[in-house]
């Protein structure tokens, strides 16, 4: 199966090695990865941030970049649930209408793709550890992803998946919001955290790295004992 | 910076860091998840409710002006007088010349946003009136002197040894008083007041168009003797209260009780459709109905905030909220905060004062999950933000920036210009201040892009 993917401009320039986890992962559930080096990213930042005009401009090459027929799997619920549900409403009554519609049915999240595309929910990985799996707001609320990711961990070899307390509370990210309101999103994180760590374990994995990166920098910040990881580079440990 | 942007931060900054207040908080709502989903239980088919009530509030809302004229001509023909403010400071005025006439000193009154929204008891301070909150919770803050914290339960954030220190230093009271001693204290206090008031003063939860009555939920009976006890009864009532008929009561009175407290219905539910009539015992001589716009109409002009008029403030969104239970109630000042209020503020209020509320929502989405009439909340948000940008309401130096990530968004060159200008874009416009409570980030040397075409050319 063909699969096209779309690497989020954060990781594409933070978090490469995320975008690599996940290709290893669909290359050893069989898929034929494919990757369109003219994308760039899905408009999301401008649109939160109200500049709606300058955000369909980049919303429009996505459609673009993203023609096809293949799948199209992102590491990330926040830049697939936008598009699921914000370009449909850019584009409403626009000429893009049906490219939106199409594109949309074709584009999923990692786990949720490995889930309910490929039936896929054992790929062999190995994590000797205790873990707690952090629901992103956009995984959860967004893109209604709740057990394909729990499901995927929990065919992980040694590990022991634990869930923290408010698990469905946000971790307080929110894109500019982070900086904007720095004391506000510090909050949220550190509720976030002491509900991890009450877990004892090791690791934070979630489907968005945009919720992890804050945490890490929280975490490390504090100088707390507990890791983030993404949920492709845990899988891509085999 | 804008003096509201920069109280909104200095007073979110004090709050987040009270742990204490966290605390109380966490605790009260933490009771109020504990009931909800009980109240909940009451429904056969609670999505179906929720959609039913949002139906009717979309035909409420649509046919807004006809409703209100039904409303306005049923009611009258019961004897109340309604009267038509289109700003908060008509509604003060035309209160003010009532109070003037009925010679009023002493002013009773139950717990209504809508008078906070116009600042009442400011005004009857002002004018010499007594003005006396009857509702518990409203009377704990009028008595601690701030406003409510929370637009259901406006002293949420006080322990019951906060409340009984408060009356101890305000009232004299022995200051190990539990809960139940308090209300008495509070009761007896407040009896006193019905009987010397000349004036009563209620808000509105529902007016119902076909039957003419205003609709009062509550749960101590304060609001049936400020509407019943004094010769003079006010309504103020936003004009969004709409109901079409009595028969949706059946299931808004439910909804609200549910999501407003987790109780299956409400203990008390008034309607009061007129002024005493002739052959009735009971009941002020005089009613009169404010109907209060308040930027209410520049909501319905734009078929995309519309929705935020279906509110039916049962206070769910704010239980919900990250924001709100970090950074409190006050820090908003705004008569309506959390979600609802961060939403609405904008368009009742100034949009350049009060867009900063838009922006402070990490957009988690649980309040659109939780609102009782599934108003999209976080979607509003958005809105607002658009609309502020649209407006000319952001700074150059944001337009700029946005323009060059646009530029970056277009083309893929420029954002392998490793790094270059992109990065240093990303960690000045979103990361600058990222670095106090958090280590700095550590970008990887090439991008994905570069990467993969390494690769594979390999
Ligand atoms: S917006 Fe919805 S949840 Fe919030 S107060 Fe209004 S009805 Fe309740």
């Amino acid at each position: 199966m063909n699969v096209q993917i779309f690497i989020p401009c954060f990781i594409d320039q933070l978090y490469p090695s995320v975008g690599f986890s996940m290709v290893k992962v669909l290359e050893k559930a069989g898929c034929n990865v494919k990757y369109n080096p003219d994308q760039t990213c899905c408009g999301q930042p401008a649109f939160n941030a109200g500049f709606w005009g300058d955000a369909k401009d980049v919303c429009i090459k996505f459609i673009k970049d993203f023609s096809g027929e293949d799948y199209i799997v992102a590491p990330s619920a926040s830049c697939v649930g936008f598009v699921r549900n914000y370009y449909s409403r850019l584009f409403d009554n626009s000429s893009y209408h049906n490219d939106v519609k199409q594109l949309n049915e074709r584009l999923f999240e990692f786990s949720e793709f490995m889930i309910k595309i490929l039936g896929v929910d054992d790929v062999g990985a190995t994590l000797e550890a205790r873990a707690t799996y952090h629901d992103s707001c956009a995984g959860l609320r967004e893109c209604k992803i709740k057990s394909e990711p729990r499901q995927l961990l929990n065919k992980v070899k040694g590990l022991e998946l634990v869930e923290m307390n408010d698990v469905e509370t946000c971790c307080g990210f929110g894109g500019t919001f982070a900086v904007k309101f720095e004391p506000i999103s510090i909050a949220m994180a550190d509720q976030k955290l002491t509900h991890a760590i009450e877990t004892n374990a090791k690791y934070i994995i979630s489907t968005d790295m945009s919720c992890l990166m804050h945490l890490d920098g929280y975490i490390k910040h504090k100088g707390a004992i507990i890791e983030v990881m993404h949920l492709a580079e845990v899988l891509a440990n085999f | 910076m804008k003096g509201t942007v920069a109280s909104f931060i200095a007073k979110s900054t004090v709050k987040t860091a009270d742990l204490e207040h966290r605390r109380k908080i966490n605790f009260n709502i933490e009771k109020y998840n504990a009931v909800v989903p009980q109240g909940k239980q009451q429904f056969s088919d609670l999505k179906l409710a929720r959609e039913g009530a949002k139906n009717v509030k979309w035909r409420a809302v649509e046919n807004l002006a006809s409703y209100l004229e039904e409303f306005e001509k049923q009611i009258t023909a019961h004897g109340a007088k309604v009267i038509w403010a289109e700003t908060g400071e008509q509604a003060l005025v035309e209160i003010g010349k009532i109070c003037k006439k009925k010679k009023c000193k002493t002013l009773v009154k139950s717990k209504s946003m809508v008078t906070e929204e116009i600042h009442l008891n400011a005004f009857l301070a002002k004018h010499g009136i007594q003005s006396v909150e009857t509702d518990l919770g409203e009377y704990i803050q009028q008595l601690a002197g701030e406003p409510p914290y929370h637009i259901v339960t406006p002293a949420m954030h006080k322990s019951k040894e906060d409340v009984a220190k408060l009356f101890s230093e305000k009232l004299g009271t022995s200051p190990d008083l539990s809960p139940g001693q308090l209300t008495m204290v509070a009761r007896k206090t407040l009896r006193e007041k019905y009987v010397q008031a000349e004036v009563g003063v209620t808000g509105a939860n529902f007016i119902v168009a076909d039957i003419g009555a205003v609709a009062i939920t509550e749960n101590e009976g304060n609001a049936r003797l400020c509407c019943a006890w004094p010769k003079t009864h006010i309504v103020i009532a936003g004009i969004e209260k709409m109901l079409p008929s009595l028969n949706d009561l059946g299931l808004f009175w439910p909804l609200l009780a549910t999501y407003g407290t987790g109780q299956k219905l409400t203990v008390y539910n008034t309607l009061v459709c007129g002024p005493r009539r002739t052959n009735e015992n009971d009941g002020p001589d005089e009613m009169y109905v404010i109907l209060l716009d308040n930027g209410r109409t520049n909501l319905l002009a734009d078929a995309k905030t519309r929705e935020a008029l279906y509110c039916i403030r049962c206070g769910a969104c704010l239980n919900a909220c990250p924001v709100y239970k970090n950074i409190g109630g006050h820090s908003y000042e705004t008569a309506y905060s959390g979600p609802i209020g961060s939403v609405i503020t904008p368009h009742l209020k100034r949009m350049n004062d009060y867009k900063h509320l838009s922006y402070a929502s990490s957009l988690c989405g649980n309040c659109t999950e939780v609102c009782a009439v599934k108003i999209d909340l976080h979607q509003l948000l958005l809105e607002n933000r658009h609309e502020a940008v649209k407006r000319g309401y952001s700074r150059l130096s944001e337009r700029i920036a946005w323009k060059i990530w646009k530029k970056a968004g277009l083309s893929r060159k420029m954002m392998n210009m490793g790094s270059g200008w992109l990065k240093n874009w990303t960690v000045n416009k979103m990361f600058r201040g990222w670095r106090k409570h958090r280590s700095s980030l550590s970008f990887s040397q090439k991008t994905f892009n570069e990467l993969w075409k390494e690769r594979n050319n390999n």
